[in-house]
């Protein structure tokens, strides 16, 4: 009986030794195995980052911009600028292309189809007005030239409509008036006599539409050029970047309201004067306006008094102290995160008044204001522009004196420091030109058909260099998380970049505005998502720290057992063999 | 004898250039001499706990000089990792002092701190820079700069070989800051940056960079360690470190006008007062730091222009239609519920993300050394159990 117990239970030990090797080969082969094929792979898969897919061919296109701008002119002859044989070969259409490399990556090619012919008698009649503001009127009321494009009137040199010394008078929307010469006129050829007129209506388009100078500069985020002169720097120092919104605040400082209580009609006034500015800018940007009255608001620098003129003086050099101790109690909305433009109208009070800016040579400056690039105006009332006031208070002066501003006069002002910092280039024109000045909406037609090249091109620049990046740094860094709505957010982007490429190089302006601002905020709000921190940067001995003690324990006693099988199997190997032998 | 008469004519046309360069300078003024229009600050204190007063006194220091020096709080970012002022060992509350015998007060009646206490984090740090911050962000607590802004970048607190430790329990390497820093240059979002640090070897955190336009200063070369100026007995901790505190001694001479340039913030608190060797990098700067002045980063001295133009208006302002006659127009409002007390009650726990129950770990070794001598051997699990 106690045998055959003992038999039942055969000790682990006592097994045979062929039988327990094999069974401790075989339970070190299958953990080997259980750890390779199922372990390997499941850690892989449960580390590994979510990214979803990106377009990233489209974008190493987009990297290589190559932008098209055309324009499409049309030169108009009146009665009396052709010669009979001459008019047979009009109408006729010419195409100019023109191609620069900016740098490695970007190349830029301007094509203007010009398109010439002879003038309607609607427009003869109109050309036969008495000035030339009206003839650019009643032009205006015949047809309205598209977004983009341009119309030039050729009138004859015996027209009274442009005085002696002008040649080209540049209207308020989107036609010009060039008078030529009679001379070249007699005994020449069509083509001689636009190969003479060509330099005038390259340097209308110069003024006119796009310049290369302008597009270079907008370019400026993708491609860092050393600037050609100091003026263009000052240029592209002052207007304030492409943004998708922007907010002007209107502040009335008073620094001694026991003198003056001021009155300014300020809602009639923004929504007479700077509203139609704001609504033909609609296309490029929202604008969002406020207004506020500061009291007790001192300027900062205290002014020197004038003896020979019996005036207060700032001079130009200490106005760069004025801004920031009024700064600091603007006050902005906090809600949003776009650019703002301050416009301050500061009354003089009652110890320092008239107040007067001069600049450096001692002069009296007409506007009475300075403006910083970037930040806004002010500007310092002037005695004309108040109602209700004396030069010297009298001594029986009740104070507080009511005073009222006239607010056309002030926004005059304001309205041309804001088109300065938004980008309105006004630079001097050629000599010879005459340019009609911009009328109530503050903004000629072609000064805004200007702006929205140089802002689309902006917008393109900065949304491929965004995008670009963006996808670099994905690239780079292997470890940022792409969810899909980033994913969605870049696509959306570069379908609407090649759209506004495409439209910008059909011609259609307004469309190619609208895509590249699409473009921009998809790109942006692509770049900025808060869930691309990268905050995963893992050192190498970091990485080996974190892995050696969860792994090398396990992993030893398999390689040893898988060390011990082999040098087994050798053992066995080279047994074998003497026996063969 | 030709060569020499060469070498004056070459000698006497630059010299001529160089004249004429400084006129056109001079008149073109400073317009054209930096390329920025605003400044911006971003201080950071990085340290909690009552015995590192010294971090708070330093950045307090620093904003302190900022504000006098013409930045206004909406273009500064603070980050203060703890509240001295208010802490219930200071001996003299809503106090910060930077002097020994209590001289110099440099919390003051007008601080703005924008990220204190637990909301200082490398990470947040990290979105202030990079600019991904979450949409409700309000804009004290953004960094808005642009491309022409020239932003100064102060960090103190306990620091290594590579890193700076933020708040006791996390730190931000080198590599992450030099990252970035490019980011911000790739999405243009400053025109010049000026890096101090005021740590422990904080030479090292400068190391790494590599986006053009960066000029960096530290208070210690790798291996040395930063040290305090001077403890106060009444308050009972050291006051400030001693590279800041010779720092807010140079920027009290400064004013908004003055001319002093980057060479003369290189000289600050030399080795002899410093003990440790403060340390600067300019290979990334495309200026001559000699031409850099101060108030380029430490202050704000706005460009400006008269304008000339004015815009001829002649249309009398519209008088606005006003309501009609007493009929007020009634819009029906209601109220935001701040705290949505049902909501918050009735929300179903959040989803978290699975992680392998605690012990697993433990529950594997114990299985694998379980294997281990099942196959080599039950005699040797006795000597464990």
């Amino acid at each position: 009986m106690k045998i055959r117990r003992a038999q039942q239970f055969v000790k682990y030990s006592d097994q045979p030794v062929m039988l327990k090797l094999k069974r401790g080969q075989l339970a070190a082969l299958s953990i080997a195995a259980v750890v390779i094929i199922v372990g390997v792979p499941l850690w892989w898969r449960t580390t590994e980052t979510y990214r979803a897919w990106l377009p990233v061919s489209q974008i190493k296109e987009l990297a290589k911009l190559q932008l098209h701008l055309s324009a499409d002119v049309e030169v108009v002859f009146a009665r009396g600028t052709v010669t009979p044989e001459q008019q047979k070969k009009v109408p006729l259409t010419q195409t100019q292309n023109m191609e620069h490399r900016v740098d490695e990556d970007t190349a830029l090619s301007y094509r203007y189809e010009t398109r010439y012919r002879t003038a309607t008698i609607m427009e003869e009649d109109a050309l036969n007005q008495p000035t030339a503001a009206e003839a650019d009127l009643s032009l205006h009321t015949l047809s309205e030239s598209p977004s983009g494009s341009l119309v030039v009137y050729v009138i004859p040199e015996s027209s009274s409509l442009l005085p002696q010394n002008v040649d080209v008078y540049i209207g308020q929307r989107r036609t010009a008036l060039l008078r030529i010469g009679s001379q070249m006129r007699v005994g020449k050829t069509l083509e001689q006599l636009l190969a003479h007129m060509e330099p005038r209506i390259k340097q209308v388009l110069h003024v006119m539409s796009f310049s290369h100078t302008d597009i270079t500069a907008a370019l400026s985020n993708r491609v860092r050029i050393s600037p050609g002169n100091k003026e263009s720097i000052a240029d592209s120092m002052r207007a304030f970047k492409s943004s998708p919104g922007y907010e002007i605040t209107f502040s009335l400082l008073n620094p001694d309201p026991k003198s003056h209580r001021l009155h300014w009609d300020i809602e009639g006034a923004v929504e007479t004067y700077i509203q139609p500015l704001l609504t033909k800018l609609s296309p490029v940007a929202n604008f969002s306006i406020d207004s506020q009255t500061l009291y007790y608001a001192m300027l900062g620098v205290n002014p020197r008094f004038d003896s020979s003129r019996s005036t207060y003086t700032l001079n130009a050099d200490s106005l760069a102290h004025v801004i920031n101790p009024v700064e600091a109690r603007l006050g902005s909305n906090a809600a949003s995160s776009n650019p703002v433009l301050n416009f301050l109208l500061y009354i003089p009070d009652a110890h320092h008044s008239p107040l007067y800016i001069h600049d450096h040579k001692k002069q009296q400056v007409p506007t009475n204001a300075f403006h910083s690039p970037r930040w806004g105006g002010i500007m310092i009332i002037r005695q004309c522009w108040v109602y209700n006031v004396n030069e010297f208070y009298e001594v029986d002066t009740v104070f507080p004196v009511d005073i009222n501003i006239d607010m056309a006069k002030v926004m005059g002002v304001f309205l041309a420091q804001l088109r300065l910092l938004l980008g309105v280039q006004s630079s001097t024109p050629p000599p010879g030109f005459l340019v009609a000045p911009c009328g109530n909406a503050g903004l000629a037609d072609w000064e805004l058909d200007r702006l929205m090249w140089s802002r689309s091109v902006e917008n393109i620049a900065t949304a491929t260099t965004t995008i670009t990046s963006l996808a670099q740094l994905l690239d780079q860094i292997g470890n940022i998380v792409i969810n899909d709505n980033i994913a969605q957010q870049v696509s959306s982007a570069v379908t609407s970049l090649q759209l506004a490429v495409s439209e910008l190089e059909a011609g259609n302006l307004g469309f190619a505005l609208q895509y590249s601002k699409e473009a921009i905020l998809s790109s942006e709000r692509a770049f900025f998502d808060p869930s691309l921190l990268h905050l995963l940067y893992f050192p190498d001995d970091q990485k080996f720290a974190i892995y050696i003690p969860l792994f090398l324990p396990m992993c030893v006693p398999i390689l040893l057992s898988l060390l011990k099988i082999v040098s087994e199997a050798r053992q066995k190997h080279r047994e074998k063999k003497p026996k063969k032998d | 004898y030709v060569r020499g008469i060469f070498k004056n004519l070459h000698g006497w046309f630059i010299n001529c250039l160089r004249y004429l360069f400084c006129c056109f300078q001079d008149r073109a003024g400073q317009f054209f001499s930096s390329g920025h229009t605003n400044n911006w600050a971003v201080l950071v204190c990085t340290s909690r706990f009552w015995f590192n007063y010294r971090h708070v006194a330093n950045t307090l220091s620093v904003y302190r000089s900022v504000k006098r020096l013409g930045i206004p709080d909406s273009h500064i970012v603070l980050m203060l990792a703890d509240d001295m002022a208010c802490n219930h060992r200071n001996p003299k509350p809503a106090t910060v002092f930077s002097h020994k015998n209590m001289e110099l007060n440099v919390y003051g009646d007008d601080v703005e701190v924008d990220y204190r206490g637990y909301e200082v984090t490398v990470e947040n740090f990290l979105r202030i820079l990079t600019g991904r911050l979450p949409p409700s962000t309000p804009r004290s607590k953004r960094l808005l700069s642009d491309d022409r802004s020239n932003i100064l970048i102060y960090l103190t607190g306990h620091g290594g070989n590579g890193f700076l430790k933020f708040q006791d329990s996390e730190e931000i390497s080198n590599v992450e800051l030099a990252d970035a820093f490019e980011q911000m240059w790739q999405k243009r979002r400053y025109n010049e940056l000026l890096f101090i640090i005021d740590t422990c070897q904080g030479a090292s955190m400068y190391e790494r960079f590599y986006s053009p336009n960066l000029m960096a200063l530290a208070s210690s070369q790798v291996g040395e360690d930063s040290l305090s100026h001077q403890p106060d007995l009444a308050i009972g901790v050291h006051l400030m470190d001693r590279y800041t505190f010779y720092l807010l001694e140079f920027l009290e001479d400064i004013h908004p006008a003055s001319k002093t340039n980057m060479n003369d913030l290189f000289k600050v608190c030399p080795k002899s007062q410093c003990v440790s060797t403060p340390g600067h990098r300019t290979d990334l700067f495309l200026r001559d730091p000699g031409s850099v002045l101060i108030t380029d980063f430490f202050g704000s001295v706005r460009k400006v222009e008269l304008t000339m133009e004015t815009i001829n208006l002649t249309d009398p302002i519209e008088q606005l239609e006003s309501a009609e006659s007493g009929e007020l127009q009634k819009e029906m409002h209601t109220y935001a519920d701040q705290l949505p007390v049902s909501e918050i009650i009735h929300q179903k726990p959040k989803q978290k993300d699975w992680h392998p129950p605690d012990g697993f770990i433990l529950g594997l070794w114990t299985l694998i050394l379980l294997v281990f001598f099942q196959t080599y051997g039950v005699k040797h699990l006795k000597h464990i159990f």
